[in-house]
């Protein structure tokens, strides 16, 4: 019998889980899957969870509940992977041999890398929303806020879902708005980037969303610091933004055991050096990188997950075979942009096309309007969850492929 | 942009002022696009300008952190060294592309 190791449990490994017990011979393949933690969280729905739209229970489910029957789970830590003689050690000195590994890791916030961070007023006044627990502290003070300066922050350029921060910012102003507050608040959206998003045409309509909903932007800051006595972010050049609330993205990095295992990129993130079209590791040719846990430049995101999916599903069976792995990953990404009041914009985009106006065409739905912002993207968004509990966690094929169509899309 | 002047060559560039071709790029040319770009370089500055051509030509993908970790400079050198945004303007100096921030 041969071997297929999984690490991690997430929306990507789980997904490949069940995608390969429906591929791969049962007499000659086992297939194991390791994760340390049991609950699974529905990650795009932490964005809800401050502003009391969906309650905790919404968003967390048990792993093993999304494991199917044939796959062995195991539930413990991964110390390291020895690439070099095809194991993997786990925190109990327990061994696995395999002869494909698939790393789905992902990545998590680590607040400790920026000085002030999870300091005094962690949990206090600073608070992020890309955790669970972040999340639901994060409602308890929303509750009873009175306002003044609220500060949303990008720590990093490269970060877990990039739309999320300014869907917060955007859901922000309508709550408070719909609490009767928002004159005692003010926003102010703090950035790395040069601009509210890094595609131009996105971005335009962005600002402009912005601008409506009389939120500040300070782009270009990279945060040194945070002081926690005088409430203020530092930046590497010396600016100064204060705050009275301040919502973090913190750092966002790959799975501590890639470091332990030498497999990290030169950046120090811990996400793993990929072949951005095959989806093969560039260190071991057994080894394969999906979902958050690869240094792809396509954006960290369960679509995303689910895209690279398809081609990787492909590229297993062409890498048992003995042939090229031909399929393709297009850096296809597609997302929803909540902006407040039930209305919400739809993004498509790849590595060469940045999201354009037009047409997408949604089997069964009908065409959705891309950059625009309406009622029927939030439903959409809204029905994700579903899509994503009982289809997407399931390995079942969504119908939308997975290279991005220029079908409807304007380019003019 | 407007394609830069020198040495009686045209140097296209685009839009955000990144050379089209960064094999056209020469260390007097990095002077120039420093110039208009208020920076002095010294000996500092060339060696991170090397550091990003050679990662580039690696097809290497540029980060602040990326830079951070090069051993050449910390974050908040690499600030003073290229002030406003240093990965940006430190890559037009280079002649490389505009790096991608990954979305």
């Amino acid at each position: 019998m041969k071997n297929l190791l999984i690490l991690g449990a997430g929306t990507a490994g789980t997904m490949m889980a069940n995608k390969l017990l429906h591929h791969l011979d049962k007499h000659e393949w086992n297939i194991t899957i390791v994760d340390k933690n049991e609950n699974h969280y529905y990650q795009p729905g932490f964005l809800f969870v401050p502003f009391g739209v969906y309650e905790p229970h919404d968003i967390v489910k048990k792993k093993k509940d999304f494991i199917p029957h044939g796959v062995h789970f195991i539930l413990e830590e991964v110390k390291d992977i020895l690439g070099d003689v095809n194991k993997v050690e786990l925190m109990s000195g327990k061994v696995l041999s395999y002869d494909i590994l698939i790393i789905a890791t992902g990545a998590e916030v680590v607040p400790e890398e920026m000085q002030g961070m999870k300091d005094r007023l962690w949990y206090k006044d600073i608070f992020d929303f890309y955790t669970f627990e972040g999340a639901v502290k994060l409602s308890e003070k929303l509750k009873n806020w009175e306002g003044g300066k609220l500060v949303i922050q990008l720590s990093e350029t490269l970060i877990k879902c990039p739309v999320a921060p300014l869907e917060f910012t955007f859901l922000a102003d309508a709550f408070f708005e719909e609490k009767g507050i928002r004159d005692k608040v003010e926003i102010t959206y703090v950035t790395p980037l040069s601009g509210a998003f890094t595609k131009p045409k996105a971005t335009a309509m962005l600002n402009q969303l912005l601008e409506e909903k009389r939120i500040n932007v300070v782009p270009d800051f990279y945060t040194m610091s945070i002081d926690n006595d005088r409430k203020v972010l530092i930046s590497y050049e010396g600016n100064e933004v204060p705050f009275d609330l301040l919502v973090t993205v913190p750092v966002n990095k790959g799975d501590r055991m890639i470091e332990e295992s030498g497999l990290s990129d030169d950046d120090g993130l811990n996400f793993v050096p990929t072949d951005k079209y095959t989806l093969q590791s560039k260190k071991f040719e057994n080894v394969f990188v999906i979902g958050d846990a690869t240094n792809v430049p396509a954006s960290k995101a369960g679509s995303v997950a689910h895209f690279e999916g398809e081609i990787l599903l492909e590229n297993i069976l062409h890498y048992i075979k003995g042939e090229p792995l031909s399929a393709k990953f297009d850096g296809h990404s597609n997302c929803f942009i909540e902006t407040g009041h039930g209305k919400a914009a739809l993004i498509d985009f790849n590595y060469d096309t940045e999201p354009l106006p037009g047409k997408f065409p949604f089997p069964f739905v009908g065409p959705m309007n891309l950059l625009e912002v309406n009622h029927a993207n939030h439903l959409g968004k809204l029905m994700f969850k579903w899509v994503y509990w009982h289809m997407l966690l399931t390995g079942k094929k969504l119908p939308i492929p997975s290279h991005m169509s220029m079908a409807g899309k304007v380019t003019a | 942009m407007e394609p830069i002047l020198f040495n009686g060559l045209t140097i296209a560039t685009d839009e955000g002022g990144y050379l089209k071709d960064a094999k056209q790029w020469s260390p007097d040319l990095a002077v120039k696009i420093a110039a208009s770009l208020r920076i002095d370089l010294t000996e500092k500055h060339f060696q991170l300008i090397h550091w990003l051509r050679e990662k580039y030509t690696e097809g290497v993908p540029l980060t602040i952190r990326k830079v951070a970790n090069s051993g050449i400079v910390d974050i908040k050198q690499f600030y003073q060294l290229f002030p406003g945004g240093p990965l940006k303007n430190a890559a037009r100096i280079a002649g490389i592309p505009k790096p991608v921030s990954c979305i």
